[in-house]
């Protein structure tokens, strides 16, 4: 029992320890340096990250109630590996910051809450990892006390978390009065498709549809996006919306999968309507953070799309394209930030000419920006084409041809931002910046994993034979 | 002979350039590059003819296959047939041009010379895919380019010529995308069992309804690439605010992407498709040709001109194989390769008057060939070979295309030829005006008794395109020789469907 307890929530157990150890040094009686505070920390999430890859094994403790098996296990490492980047990248932010012990401590809790809303074989769990996932996040949007916007955007989130855990919790007693059981297996062989039951899929549907931000239930991401410091909305951005989609997946394919005929119909619009809407708005924006925020609602279309597939294709490629987004969005989020804390500038015009005096930050954010819009040799036109693809899978071309025009308006404002770097003259550029070894480190490591990673043929293979159960 | 190495080497040269210094280097590591390519793909003719002297009957040579993506059943599937190889000895001919004509690029000449690689590259890629995937990436990698190229170096409205150029081409490559998804998705050979693989696709029978709805997808993705009417209004914004080797590049590589994606892809695996819809590819061909001859007669910008005769000269290579006989065919094929070297050594040589110049408005142009008589020669022959003057290769592939049009005894084929071979006579008019008043007459500007002729690396430049002219132009067989298998197959493939 406890050695099986050991071997299958090691990943949960070394997060655990790490909050111990950064909390022993937050209350011991020296003070540290902050400089080295940052070099612990990510050594310590990098050891994490290393440490996922060793010794894992697949089974299941408490009644089913946690499982873990190896696609889970590379689930989480893609957690780990987001965390390390955007604590690499938020160097210089952090810096600036005193409390930042108490950022770790709460950025690895909402991580612990991830895990453990990934491997929840049951509603409770389930719920008790989101809203441990949630909480600490609102804390960590309003890290930036003095700022006014900061304080709006946690304000922002933790109400709307709270709808969507109150649409969720709502949905999750309707599926237990009605199936009499909270356990995924369970409940996949009670539904029926009853009016009550396709009444509470909804409200899970729609909780989830907030968190990672669906169109209609989009409204809150921009101005969060916008509020919260860079490191919080680009954790916001990858890693959250990262985790509740490696739970939908299994939630839509397994325990729904008696009313897939409905919930395929339900994707097929909001994915239409995400996309579209997520688009047209990101046309607008001309704060890069913004801009952003949009661009990453309308790639939430493009994997419901994936998702509306055929299953082991779809999980998949859902999988894939996340491990490429990761990638993707940190490096835009990441130069981004980094700018943003050095200079304050965040619009698109403050980057024209962006590319004489900084061409290392230009480069890694126009092939971040590239592999967003899905252009080869990058990594996201693979991630775009085999989420597309499994799409398709299921002949429903209508909604391929409204993704592809929609990958054309997105590459138009991805160009917009890249036109504004290379091509266009400005009287005031940002100065030449020096880029730390940390954030360095960061961003080259997406740039590396945008150019590599659709090369590597096994990495999908292994993904794709990892989804056989579905 | 390994096909994957012209691919990796202009990706070697790419590489190597980003870690050059100055503009000596650069350019030295490029020229090398794209020698060592034109190389390779004469050598290339070479052992496809030894190999198809040899008896060597197979649709495709130098065939390897790696695996990609298994799951997607994706595979790194090479090999070429006579097609592809005149396509890829056009690529290398006008990349060695092009890297010469930019000699003198110091803005930023490493990623200049970055781009244009990784152009060539794209376009080299896919003449040799055989696998549909593979094609669409290649497909892909070939457009970016051109945005900074266009947008960084370019002249006059450049940033919004670049985005629009980019957003049609993305777009046409979007309706590419969602053809081949649905072709893909019906190549179920029984149990399952999907194929990217063009050879295999080729052998089974794609219902006929199903090409119906997928083929105008292609045909139309491809066709954007080549200009076809309505959605050639990025040619002439694109061409004439590129730099001299992006605007050869352009149409002398990009825009016969589109026209062998059309044959290969469109036409050769949906054979009952192209047959029912080749009215319609007709029509849209013969309003390009003809329009785009009567636009011409109306630029004063000598890019303008060249540019709205490519999509005239373009729409021969629709109306070719819209046409869907033998002779059609082959002559659309010797019109890319017909029109990439003329056109490329048109541009070249507009640049070049340009650099001297600072003008390329005809009016303000005048008795150029007093001073720089080189590069008026080459204007000139540039400008015969677009009007199809015997001896040169327009000549020989335009009476390709128009007797092998003929052969389609329906009178709306008829009428349509008819009509594309008036289109000749107004493109005698706009180029024989052009070139009198450019290098004929009287000086314009005092300024032009200064001029200096052509360097060695305009000089080298010309030649090279010039030797592909004369060669297409003097001795036609060879290339309609090499042509000959590929174009078999072709055409049983569309007979057969065709009868049943």
């Amino acid at each position: 029992m406890w050695n099986d307890i050991l071997a299958l929530l090691k990943q949960e157990l070394i997060v655990c320890f790490i909050i111990l150890i950064l909390l022993i040094i937050k209350v011991g009686a020296a003070e540290w340096k902050i400089d080295r505070i940052l070099m612990l920390a990510n050594v310590l999430l990098l050891a994490n990250f290393v440490a996922g890859f060793v010794s894992n094994f697949e089974g299941s403790l408490f009644n089913e109630m946690f499982t873990t098996n190896r696609l889970i296990n590379l689930e989480k490492n893609m957690l780990n590996l987001a965390t390390l980047i955007i604590s690499l990248q938020s160097y210089n932010w952090l810096k600036s910051h005193k409390h930042i012990i108490e950022f770790y401590v709460l950025v690895l809790s909402t991580l612990l809450g991830m895990f453990f809303m990934i491997s929840g074989g049951n509603l409770l769990i389930f719920y008790l990892g989101l809203e441990l996932s949630t909480i600490p996040l609102a804390a960590i949007a309003n890290f930036d006390l003095a700022k006014r916007q900061s304080s709006e955007a946690a304000f922002k989130f933790i109400i709307s978390s709270a709808f969507s855990s109150g649409l969720l919790l709502f949905g999750i007693s309707l599926v237990y009065g009605t199936t009499g059981s909270l356990d995924f297996d369970v409940i996949g062989h009670m539904l029926t498709g009853t009016s009550l039951q396709l009444f509470a899929f909804i409200l899970l549907l729609s909780g989830f549809a907030f968190k990672i931000s669906v169109v209609p239930f989009h409204l809150w991401t921009a101005d969060v996006y916008e509020g919260s410091p860079v490191a919080v909305t680009s954790y916001l951005s990858v890693v959250s919306k990262a985790a509740i989609f490696f739970v939908l997946v299994p939630v839509l394919y397994i325990v729904f999968k008696p009313l897939a005929g409905h919930w395929y119909n339900m994707l097929f619009i909001l994915s239409i309507l995400t996309m579209v809407i997520g688009n047209l708005f990101a046309i607008r924006q001309n704060n890069l953070k913004r801009l952003l925020a949009f661009s990453s609602i309308s790639q939430v279309g493009f994997i419901l799309v994936g998702i509306s597939g055929s299953s082991q294709a779809g999980s998949a490629s859902v999988v894939y394209f996340l491990l490429i987004y990761v990638f993707s969005n940190l490096g835009a989020f990441g130069v981004v930030s980094f700018i943003s804390a050095l200079t304050g500038r965040e619009t698109i015009e403050d980057y024209k000419g962006l590319y004489a005096t900084n061409p290392m930050l230009s480069w890694v954010l126009t092939i971040a920006l590239f592999s967003l819009a899905g252009i080869p040799p990058t990594a996201g036109f693979f991630g775009k084409f085999f989420l597309l693809m499994a799409g398709a899978g299921r002949g429903n071309y209508a909604l391929i041809v409204i993704a592809a025009l929609n990958m054309i308006i997105a590459l138009y404002y991805y160009l917009g931002v890249v036109k504004a770097i290379f091509m266009e003259a400005n009287e005031s550029p940002i100065e030449h910046l020096k880029v730390p070894a940390l954030p360095k480190m960061g961003m080259l490591l997406c740039a590396i994993g945008i150019i590599v990673t659709g090369f590597v043929g096994w990495i999908y293979d292994y993904i794709s034979a990892l989804s056989l159960g579905f | 002979m390994n096909l994957s190495l012209l691919v990796l080497v202009p990706l070697i040269t790419a590489i190597t350039v980003l870690f050059c210094n100055g503009l000596r280097q650069v350019r030295a590591v490029s020229l090398i590059g794209s020698l060592v390519q034109m190389v390779l793909a004469v050598a290339l003719l070479v052992f496809y003819w030894e190999e198809r002297g040899g008896g060597n009957n197979a649709m495709m040579l130098f065939e390897s296959s790696y695996k990609w993506f298994g799951p997607l059943n994706i595979n790194y599937h090479t090999g070429v047939d006579g097609i592809s190889i005149a396509m890829i000895l056009l690529t290398s001919f006008v990349v060695v041009a092009g890297v010469l004509v930019s000699w003198t690029v110091d803005r930023m000449s490493k990623e200049f010379f970055f781009l244009l690689i990784l152009l060539s590259l794209g376009a080299y890629g896919f003449f040799i895919s055989l696998d549909l995937f593979t094609l669409f990436f290649f497909l892909e990698i070939s457009v970016i380019p051109k945005f900074f190229l266009i947008g960084i170096w370019g002249s006059g409205k450049k940033e919004y010529s670049a985005l629009k150029l980019v957003l049609m081409l993305m777009g046409g490559s979007a309706l590419v995308f969602v053809g081949l998804l649905g072709l893909y998705f019906n190549t179920d050979a029984g149990n399952g069992f999907y194929s990217w693989d063009i050879i295999q696709i080729s052998e089974m029978n794609i219902p006929v309804e199903v090409q119906k709805i997928f083929f105008p997808f292609l045909f139309i993705g491809f066709g954007i690439f080549s200009a076809l009417f309505p959605f050639h209004t990025w040619v002439p914004d694109g061409h004439s605010s590129a730099p001299t080797a992006a605007s050869m590049f352009l149409a002398g590589i990009s825009m016969k992407l589109g026209g062998y994606g059309c044959l290969r892809v469109a036409t050769f695996l949906m054979p009952e498709a192209a047959h029912e819809y080749s009215g319609a590819i007709i029509l849209l061909a013969t309003i390009a040709i003809v329009y785009g001859a009567f636009a011409t007669l109306m630029q004063k910008d000598l890019k303008y001109i060249n540019a709205y005769s490519s999509i005239s000269h373009c729409g021969f290579v629709l109306l070719g194989i819209g046409m869907l006989t033998q002779t059609a065919i082959t002559g659309a094929i010797m019109q890319m390769v017909s029109h990439g070297l003329m056109t490329a050594l048109f541009f070249a040589a507009i640049g070049m008057i340009y650099n001297r110049t600072h003008t390329r408005m005809v009016a303000q142009l005048g008795g150029l060939l007093k001073v720089i008589p080189f590069i008026s020669t080459v204007f000139v022959i540039a400008g015969l070979c677009s009007l199809g003057l015997p001896g040169t290769s327009g000549f020989v592939a335009e009476m390709t295309i128009f007797i092998g049009s003929w052969e389609n005894t329906d009178t709306m084929y008829r009428i349509a030829t008819i009509l594309a071979c008036t289109s000749i006579l107004v493109t005698t008019v706009y180029i024989l005006r052009a070139v009198g008043q450019t290098i004929m007459g009287p000086f314009k500007h005092a300024a032009y008794n200064q001029l200096t002729d052509a360097a060695w690396n305009e000089k080298f430049a010309a030649g090279i395109l010039i030797v592909g002219i004369l060669a297409i132009g003097v001795a036609p067989l060879w290339l309609s020789e090499l042509l000959v298998s590929g174009t078999d197959t072709i055409i049983k493939h569309i007979q057969s469907a065709i009868t049943i």
